[in-house]
C-alpha cells in the first residue's frame, strides 16, 4: 500500500548480491500471521466452498451432490424467512444507530461542560459483552418482571407491557432494539471525531447567510462528515449479514423462527442437525453477501462517487 | 489539526448560554438511555429476588452480598476466571508478537509484494466466521484440538492479527527514519531493529492493539461456545450463558455473575477510555 510505493525503489537498486537471501529474511517477520490465517481461515473457507457441494454431514463418506444443496436453499422456507429478517436488521441498523449517533455526536459539538463525561457514557454499553447485554435487556423486556410491568403497575402505562421476544411479531424488532442499545455508541464516536475536525469557519459563513442550526447540519455537517459516514454504513451492511449472537442468546430464532437469521440457521444446521454439507451452502449465501456490498462499494468509488 | 478551529474549540470561547440548553436536554435523555440498563444491572444484583419483583428500579432495602458469593459458586468463577485469563494473556501475547513483526515488515522493510499481503489480510477478514468455522471445526476435531486452549488461542490469534497489523503499522509508519537509520548504521539486523528500537517507541500502538484484542477474547461468545464446550474448559462468558439458562429467574443471582464479569472491563475502560475507544473505532471491530 502507500508505505511500500516511496519505498521500494531505492531497495530494488541498493540490494546485490545477497539479495534473495535478505529479502526471504524479511518475509519471515510477516511468516507467523499469513501462516495462522492459512490455516484458520482462508484454508478452512476454500474447503467449506468444497463441502456446500456435498452431503457430508460432518463424518463419514462425503459425496460430490452438484447443486442439490442449493436446490434445497430454495425450497427451506427456514431459509427465505432468514434472509428476509437478514434484510429487515440491515435496514433497521443502517437507520437507527447512524440517526441516534449523529444526533448525539452534533449535540455534543455544540456542548461545553460535560462532553467527556457523556461520549464515555454512551460508548460503555459498547464494550458489554453480548452475553450481559442480552441479559440486562431479556429482564427489562421481560412481561412479568421488567420495564413494562413496571411502567404498568406503577404508571398505568401499559403499551410497553408485552411478552417482545415471546411473540413471533416483535421478537426481531426486540432484538434489534438490545443490540442498538449497545452498538449506537460506535458510530457517534466516530462521528463525533469527524465532526470536531470540520473547520469552524464554514459555520461561521453558514450563520452570517442566515442558516437555521438544523440547515447549518444539513449543508455544512453532512458533507464534511459523508467519508465516515459512508464508512459506518460498509461496516453496518457487512455485520448485519452476519450477526449471531444477539439472537441465539435471546431467542435462538424462535418463536417457530420469527428472529431467525441466516447466522443462526446456519448454526443449528451444523451444530444441531449435522447436515455440514448444507450449512457450508447457507455460510456460501453469507460470504456472497459480504461480496456484494464490497463489491458495490468498490464499483461506487471507480464510478466516481467519492466515497 | 493544527490550526483549525474546530467547533468544541469555539463553542468553548463563548461563555455559557442558553442556546445549548435544548442539546442537554437531548443529551441527558441519551444518557438515561445509556446508564438506566446498566444501573439496573448493578442495582438489582444486590437485592433478593422478592424486592427485585416489587422494586425494580430502587435501592436495595438491604445490600446482599450474599449474590455474589453465590453466583460465584453457581457461575463456576473459580474454573471460568482462570480460563478466560489464560486465553485473553496468551492471545494478547502472541498477537502482539506476530502483528508486531508484521507490522514492522509491512512500514518499514521492502517487501515485494506487500500490496498482496494487505489484500490477502483484507480478504481474510471479510470471510464471515460462520462460514469457516464449520470447516474449521472438522479441522481441528481431526487434530485433536476442541477442548483444548491452544486449540482456540490459535484461532484467536489468526482472528485478532490482521487488525492489529494494520494498527501497529500505522503507528511504526509514523516513526522517524533517522532512528532506524542510527541502528543499521550501528549493524543491527532487522529483528534487532524491530526489537530495540521500533517495538520501544511504538508501545502506544501495542498498547491499544493489546486493549482491543483483550475485549475482543475476554468477550468472545460464538468460537468459545463452539470449540471449549466441555464444563471445565468453559470461559467466564459461556459459563455465564449457561448459567442464565439453568437460573433464568433468579436475576439477582444472574446479574450478579454478570456483574462479576464485567467491573474489570469497566474499570480498564475508565481508567484508559481514549485509547479503548481509539482503538476499537480505528479497527472496525464489532466487538
Amino acid at each position: 500500500m502507500a508505505a511500500t510505493q516511496g519505498t521500494i525503489q531505492p531497495g530494488a537498486v541498493s540490494l546485490g548480491g545477497g539479495s534473495r537471501r535478505r529479502e526471504l529474511g524479511r518475509w519471515l517477520f510477516i511468516l507467523p500471521v499469513v501462516l495462522l490465517n492459512l490455516v484458520v481461515i482462508v484454508g478452512p473457507a476454500f474447503f467449506g466452498v468444497y463441502i456446500a457441494f456435498t452431503d457430508w454431514s460432518g463424518v463419514g463418506s462425503m459425496n460430490f451432490v452438484g447443486l442439490e444443496n442449493f436446490g434445497r436453499l430454495l425450497q427451506d422456507q427456514v431459509f427465505w424467512k432468514a434472509l428476509r429478517n437478514n434484510l429487515v436488521w440491515t435496514a433497521i441498523f443502517l437507520v437507527v444507530p447512524i440517526v441516534l449517533g449523529l444526533l448525539g455526536a452534533y449535540m455534543l459539538t455544540g456542548i461545553r461542560r460535560g462532553q467527556m463525561f457523556m461520549r464515555v457514557a454512551f460508548f460503555v454499553p459498547y464494550v458489554l459483552p453480548s452475553v450481559v447485554t442480552t441479559h440486562i435487556w431479556r429482564y427489562l423486556m421481560h412481561p412479568r418482571v421488567g420495564l413494562g410491568q413496571w411502567l404498568s403497575d406503577n404508571f398505568g402505562i401499559d403499551f410497553l407491557d408485552k411478552a417482545w421476544l415471546g411473540s413471533r411479531d416483535t421478537a426481531l424488532y426486540g432484538i434489534a432494539f438490545m443490540d442498538n442499545w449497545h452498538f449506537w455508541g460506535f458510530p457517534l464516536v466516530l462521528l463525533l471525531a469527524a465532526m470536531s475536525a470540520v473547520d469552524v469557519e464554514l459555520y461561521e459563513v453558514a450563520r452570517l447567510d442566515g442558516a437555521s442550526r438544523f440547515q447549518q447540519f444539513r449543508h455544512v455537517t453532512l458533507p464534511s462528515i459523508r467519508p465516515t459516514l459512508v464508512f459506518l454504513l460498509l461496516m453496518i451492511a457487512i455485520w448485519s449479514a452476519l450477526v449471531f449472537d444477539y439472537i441465539f442468546l435471546t431467542t435462538g430464532g424462535g418463536p417457530a423462527n420469527a428472529s431467525e437469521v441466516m447466522g443462526t440457521h446456519l448454526y443449528t444446521t451444523a451444530f444441531e442437525r449435522f447436515q455440514t454439507g448444507y450449512a457450508a451452502t447457507i455460510g456460501l449465501v453469507m460470504v456472497l453477501w459480504v461480496a456484494l456490498v464490497v463489491g458495490g462499494f468498490v464499483y461506487l468509488r471507480k464510478r466516481g462517487w467519492e466515497i | 489539526m493544527a490550526g483549525v478551529k474546530t467547533r468544541t474549540s469555539d463553542s468553548q470561547e463563548r461563555s455559557w448560554n442558553l442556546s445549548s440548553l435544548p442539546n442537554y436536554v437531548v443529551l441527558i435523555i441519551l444518557v438515561v438511555f445509556a446508564l438506566v440498563p446498566l444501573y439496573q444491572l448493578g442495582i438489582n444484583s444486590f437485592k433478593t429476588r422478592a424486592q427485585i419483583g416489587l422494586d425494580p428500579f430502587g435501592l436495595p432495602e438491604e445490600w446482599l452480598v450474599s449474590n455474589f458469593t453465590e453466583a460465584w459458586e453457581r457461575g463456576k468463577y473459580a474454573t471460568t476466571l482462570p480460563n478466560s485469563v489464560i486465553l485473553t494473556a496468551a492471545t494478547i501475547f502472541f498477537v502482539l508478537i506476530f502483528a508486531g513483526m508484521a507490522g514492522f515488515a509491512l512500514a518499514r522493510l521492502r517487501l515485494r509484494g506487500a500490496d498482496y499481503i494487505s489484500f490477502y489480510f483484507l480478504v481474510g477478514t471479510a470471510v464471515p466466521p460462520q462460514f469457516y468455522m464449520v470447516p474449521l471445526f472438522i479441522l481441528w476435531r481431526t487434530l485433536g484440538m476442541i477442548n483444548t486452549f491452544h486449540g482456540l488461542i490459535i484461532i484467536y490469534v489468526a482472528q485478532f492479527s490482521p487488525f492489529s497489523t494494520y494498527l501497529l503499522r500505522s503507528y511504526m509508519v509514523s516513526i522517524p527514519q533517522e532512528f532506524v537509520d542510527a541502528a543499521r548504521i550501528d549493524g543491527a539486523s532487522n529483528w534487532q531493529v524491530f526489537h530495540k528500537v521500533i517495538m520501544p517507541l511504538s508501545w502506544p500502538g501495542f498498547l491499544t492493539a493489546g486493549l482491543v484484542v483483550g475485549l475482543g477474547v475476554w468477550n468472545e461468545f460464538l468460537f468459545a461456545q463452539t470449540f471449549l464446550p466441555r464444563p471445565e474448559f468453559k470461559t467466564i462468558v459461556t459459563s455465564l450463558y449457561a448459567f442464565q439458562q439453568r437460573d433464568g429467574r433468579e436475576w439477582g443471582l444472574t446479574n450478579a455473575g454478570s456483574v462479576i464479569m464485567i467491573t474489570p472491563v469497566i474499570i480498564l475502560f475508565l481508567a484508559l477510555q481514549r485509547r479503548f475507544i481509539e482503538g476499537l473505532t480505528q479497527g472496525g471491530l464489532k466487538a
